[in-house]
């Protein structure tokens, strides 16, 4: 829709160029959430897109996503076949509740700062242990992991200015075995709960748990665990006040639905692993 | 800047925080459309550089340089083979969706298309259930070829305004330029109930452009309702159109008008109005008990409101025999509560409109209405204006469903027109259409039945309370309709009727497709199938054994005042005999776990063919030079489709063909009048006027021919666009110059009073599987039949069914407007109130009766409300037989159906 208070939009080309933060500025990557709700509130748009940061790169040890890559381009990226996790970005994409017209413009790093417990790009990063970078207000960067970044529905930690840079996923969390489990109150709708399970080498069974939590959670089981240990795992780090509340999902299904949907990971994870 | 669209340079420079829609629309591409401009619909879908997007979430400055496609330039010079197809399939009803659909169908790539519910998640239809839509993307054609001349009734031809909805170039309400063209944007209650004490305009009057700020001071001191029927005493007198007490969360407060909407909206943040807050319900029990705040104190029977201390609006009461008694005495007997939820119309195109008064001095509004007569009418009336100084009409509708028989803007554009002098637009938002227009009434419905051991019904009762919201639009119309054909398409010695429609401090609820019915259907279709389980009885045999059939008194107490329907046809019994069969069809057999639970289950309805008291629709008709027709009709095309059928039965009565008839349609200016297209009655009532005027010309010309062969009318008949008698023949542009060289015109006229009325029927049913672990459901298979006579076009017919059952399956699933303690909707958004997607949607196998109306036009019958009507209750019987639970609120989802089988399956 029409921003009708908006009077400028700055371009910048480089961090040096970034103007001083002032009430009523917002930064504008996709713009895909921006421009779908009234905001009396701003009058300067900072543009991202001139900074022409790089989609993707992958280095020895990290696939490093800039927070203006949008969904589609990671969609798109090749994945050599020793990433055993690469569904799930597919996964990820398609649990979104916006389709593909939308994932052209929105982004990976506008899907963070959104902080809405069904984003998918949350899911998606957290299970992958990603690492963000932010670059502060006042100068410098401060790097955080993205199961931190996220602190509530909507809530995370960035404070006025500060500007997300970049997710870095190391390449081993890519290369785990993976089992992903989404269920919505709807076939193809807003994640109600978003679970992504990882196994790595030495046996270590990780679970992120997101969508029915009001923030990314992480169980991580040194030893396997039964049926049992895993339901009292998540009972005593999930407490009731965590599951988060509202149109997509009353929170007695929510949790429900991740008992489930963790044992289904669980079984698919450790099942296939027995010899 | 420099953009190119659909192939042609424009510099035009966008405003900073402006999006490509707007951008697009400003610059003359009216295809580019809004249904929620919050990315949510897909109506606005364009391609940037061949890339479909939703422009409404492109900043407008971001598309420079870039190439852009709207549903305007998609086919170049020709038609692109999407829109064909769409065409061909008749992938379309309202049309207002279309453009988008089409653009975003047309860059799928073929593994999308293997995968359409994800694939096409972003665009929302509201009218037809997607079928047609995959239709046109599997290629095929729904359309009738080779209609010969005077055959087009109960044929499938296309709708007449196709060609222009696949290229863009229909034209909404809103698809249109004026000159000098001021904005209005509304300031809305924050509050559930105050009384406005202050209105300090000063700093709104200070924005730069602004021309107007209108407040409760500036209007007529009328009270009226907003609901549009025929007889004004149907509905109370609430409502002002400013007035100085709100009464919900949304309701207008004042209308600013300027040079642009940026102006209106910032002068409406800059408007002071001191409120003193005054105490709200929005309980509808609590409204009723003593104590509660009074919503509307001083408006007494006078004003049609039943008890307004008790914020009672409306209420009914009645018995036949003795309910008690044969209640003590049945076999067996069921008693239940059931609760249907809020949901709203969500036609894509939001209300609102344009008016501008003319040099002769006519106030003239052109606008989203499905009742532009009636809407005409009450400007009338509260600007104390002379009937013939009021032109109201309407171009192409998109989507009404109830929704637009209401005045809910066109007060505000007259006011603003006839106070400022200048033409105003006001196009409401998609939050405006939530929080402040109209929704269907939300029923709580307390029933109790029994039958003999015979399966035979001894005992209906029915205890109905109804939120109307803050004022009293259709709130007894709505009650009434909702305990009279629920309970009086069955044969039943005891019944017994308590209802009662109160004033809450919530949005107010109106008139929404199947008015009431669809309600209590599921309690009393519930409460069928709990008898006929407990007598061992199949759910089709106790319907059998007790519906009413012709002869039958189709009676609900208290005894009704309407005399004047008929079974000028009836079908129900082959509509249960065609579902049973239906359903016992083989089907592969899904593959599914242990934790899927399958049931079937049925419900039926029967709907007068039209609202009572009276429904009026004039026609004209008249012979042009070149042998061809102009048809004039007041009712509105909205995706009914009654634009088709009318030429359809003028073609027919006047032997030529649909090519040769020209529509025009829903203009005050045109003459005649037409109560509106509502109830269904677009076709039994209006089309009954078009046949008259149709049957009446056909005479004239016969007469006409006969005059010139000096011969007997009555040897005349007329044969393929000519009179023909005997070995005579004068072809209608022969008769037409020859009557014209005698300095006339043929020409004539048809009446139609709605009255008889004739009933229809419709039974739905599904097979579904539902997770016990989970609580989701599955459609698995999904049967309607339609007793609607003699079908006029079996397509359009179909797709009216479809598009019923789909929307139903919006309230029976998934859609729910949630208020919270203080009356606020805290989901106005489609993100938060979930349409059914292509995804949501099971095809429906749409099965008609034969039967032919003695009352209606050709034999047809009305059919556009009544498929909505037993599909929640469809529903929820099935899901009772997969369970064994009785789940007695809708929508039935996941998170609502999960903690009664979680209670009796474990996880």
């Amino acid at each position: 829709m029409d921003l009708n208070t908006i009077t400028s939009v700055a371009h910048p080309e480089s961090r040096a160029q970034l103007p001083v933060w002032t009430a009523g500025d917002a930064w504008l990557a996709g713009g895909t959430w921006l421009f779908s709700e009234p905001q009396a509130h701003l009058s300067r748009l900072i543009d991202l897109a001139d900074l022409k940061w790089p989609a993707l790169t992958i280095t020895d040890t990290h696939l490093t996503i800039a927070a203006t890559c949008t969904i589609s381009e990671l969609d798109a990226l090749t994945c050599p076949p020793e990433w055993l996790s690469a569904p799930l970005i597919n996964q990820c994409c398609r649990a979104f509740l916006a389709s593909f017209k939308i994932w052209k413009t929105a982004t990976v790093g506008g899907n963070l700062c959104m902080s809405l417990p069904a984003g998918p790009m949350i899911s998606l990063t957290s299970a992958l242990d990603g690492i963000s970078t932010i670059w502060k207000a006042g100068g410098g960067e401060q790097k955080l992991a993205v199961l931190d970044f996220v602190t509530g529905n909507q809530r995370n930690r960035l404070m006025p200015g500060d500007l997300l840079r970049q997710i870095d996923i190391p390449l081993a969390a890519l290369k785990r075995r993976a089992a992903f489990r989404q269920i919505s109150l709807t076939p193809v709708g807003r994640s109600a709960a978003l679970l992504i399970g990882s196994l790595d080498g030495a046996g270590v069974l990780n679970l992120t748990v997101t969508a029915s939590t009001v923030r990314p959670i992480r169980l991580s089981f040194p030893q396997p665990p039964d049926a049992n240990a895993l339901r009292a795992a998540i009972a005593h780090e999930i407490t009731d006040h965590l599951y988060h509340d509202d149109v997509h999902g009353k929170p007695f299904w929510r949790k429900h639905m991740t008992l489930r949907l963790a044992e289904e990971i669980r079984r698919e994870l450790l099942d296939s692993a027995r010899p | 800047m420099s953009f190119e669209i659909n192939g042609k340079p424009f510099s035009q420079a966008p405003r900073a925080g402006q999006c490509l829609r707007t951008f697009l629309r400003e610059l003359g591409h009216f295809g580019v459309k809004k249904g929620c401009d919050a990315g949510d619909c897909g109506a606005c879908t364009v391609l940037l550089d061949g890339e479909p997007v939703h422009s409404c979430l492109i900043p407008a400055f971001r598309a420079e340089d870039r190439a852009i496609t709207t549903i305007e330039g998609l086919g170049g010079d020709g038609t692109h083979p999407m829109q064909q197809a769409f065409l061909d399939a008749q992938g379309f009803q309202c049309g207002f969706c279309t453009a988008g659909m089409i653009l975003t169908c047309a860059s799928l790539n073929q593994a999308q298309r293997t995968d359409l519910g994800a694939a096409l998640k972003g665009n929302i239809c509201r009218c037809t259930g997607y079928r047609a839509i995959e239709d046109a993307l599997d290629g095929k054609s729904n359309v009738d070829d080779d209609v010969e001349a005077g055959g087009a009734f109960g044929r499938s031809l296309p709708a007449p305004a196709g060609p222009d909805v696949v290229r863009g170039k229909a034209r909404y309400t809103f698809d249109t330029e004026i000159d000098g063209l001021l904005h209005i944007k509304l300031v809305r209650s924050p509050h559930p109930h105050a009384r406005i004490v202050a209105i300090d305009k000063t700093a709104a009057l200070n924005v730069p452009g602004v021309r107007a700020v209108l407040t409760h001071e500036d209007v007529p001191d009328r009270l009226f309702s907003t609901a549009r029927h025929e007889k004004d005493w149907m509905d109370p007198e609430d409502t002002r159109v400013l007035d100085d007490v709100v009464r919900f969360i949304g309701q207008k407060v004042a209308a600013v008008v300027a040079e642009s909407e940026a102006a209106a909206e910032d002068a409406c943040r800059r408007l002071n109005v001191v409120y003193d807050i005054l105490p709200a319900v929005v309980d509808p029990e609590q409204a009723m008990a003593l104590g509660a705040p009074v919503i509307h104190p001083n408006r007494t029977s006078e004003h049609r409101v039943a008890d307004a201390q008790r914020n009672i609006v409306a209420e009914t009461h009645g018995e036949f025999g003795d309910v008690a008694s044969a209640l003590a005495n049945s076999a067996v007997t069921y008693e239940g509560t059931f609760t249907t939820q809020r949901v709203q119309h969500a036609a894509l195109e939001t209300h609102g409109g344009l008016a501008w008064r003319d040099d002769a001095g006519v106030l003239n509004v052109r606008t989203s209405t499905q009742v532009p007569f009636l809407t005409r009418r009450a400007l009338s009336d509260i600007f104390d204006l002379p009937m013939d100084k009021v032109r109201v009409f309407c171009d192409r509708v998109g989507g009404g469903f109830g929704g637009k028989q209401e005045m809910f803007v066109e007060d505000i554009l007259a006011l603003a027109a006839l106070k400022t002098g200048r033409p105003v637009k006001l196009e409401l938002t998609r939050e405006e259409q939530f929080i402040a227009t109209s929704t269907r009434h939300p029923m709580r419905v307390h029933i109790k039945a029994g039958a003999d051991a015979a399966g035979k019904l001894t005992a209906l009762q029915l205890d109905v309370l109804s939120n109307t919201g803050a004022y009293g639009n259709h709130a007894g119309p709505v009650l009434f309709h909702s305990v009279a054909e629920s309970i009086s398409v069955y044969n039943c010695s005891n019944k017994k009727v308590d209802a009662v429609a109160v004033y809450t401090n919530t949005v107010p609820a109106g008139a929404f497709r199947g008015y009431g019915l669809p309600q209590t259907l599921v309690a009393v279709e519930a409460a069928i199938d709990e008898l006929a389980k407990q007598l061992g009885i199949s759910p089709y045999d106790i319907r059998r054994r007790n519906v009413v059939r012709p002869g039958d008194s189709m009676l609900s107490p208290p005894p009704s005042e309407y005399h004047d329907v008929a079974y000028g046809s009836y079908g129900l019994v082959q509509c249960l005999d065609l579902v049973e069969r239906a359903m016992q069809a083989d089907a592969p057999q899904p593959d599914l776990s242990a934790d899927w639970l399958l049931g079937e289950g049925i419900a039926l309805t029967m709907i007068d063919t039209v609202p009572p008291a009276g429904h009026i629709a004039d026609a004209m008709v008249a012979l042009n030079d070149d042998g061809s027709f102009d048809l004039t009709v007041g009712t509105a095309e909205f995706g009914n489709g009654t634009s088709t059928v009318h030429r359809q039965i003028a073609a027919t009565a006047l032997a030529t063909t649909v090519d040769n008839i020209r529509l025009k349609q829903s203009d005050t200016a045109h003459g005649g009048h037409d109560t509106g297209a509502y109830g269904s009655a677009g076709i039994f009532v209006a089309g009954k006027a078009t046949q008259a005027a149709a049957e009446n010309l056909a005479r004239e010309l016969k007469s006409a021919a006969a005059g010139a062969w000096l011969c007997d009318a009555a040897a005349c008949t007329l044969e393929s666009n000519a009179v023909v008698s005997g070995v005579r023949r004068m072809s209608f542009a022969e008769l037409a110059r020859s009557v014209r060289e005698e300095g006339k015109q043929l020409g004539a006229s048809g009446n139609s009073l709605g009255t008889p009325r004739s009933v229809a029927f419709n039974v739905q049913g599904f097979r579904v599987a539902v997770n016990k672990g989970t609580g989701e459901l599955k459609i698995l298979r999904s049967v309607q039949a339609a007793d609607a006579g003699v079908v006029a076009n079996p397509m359009q017919c179909r797709g009216q069914v479809e598009g019923g059952v789909a929307q139903a399956l919006g309230a029976a699933m998934y859609e729910e407007m949630v208020i919270d303690a203080t009356g606020r909707i805290i989901n106005a958004k489609f993100r938060d109130y979930h349409l059914p997607s292509f995804a949501d949607v099971p095809r429906t196998e749409v099965l008609f009766a034969e039967t032919s109306d003695t009352i209606g036009p050709m034999g047809a019958k009305s059919m556009s409300e009544s498929p909505y009507n037993p599909v929640s209750a469809a529903l929820g019987n099935a899901i009772a037989d997969a369970t064994g639970i009785r789940f007695t609120s809708t929508p039935f989802k996941p998170d609502r159906l999960f903690p009664a089988l979680h209670a009796k399956f474990g996880s």
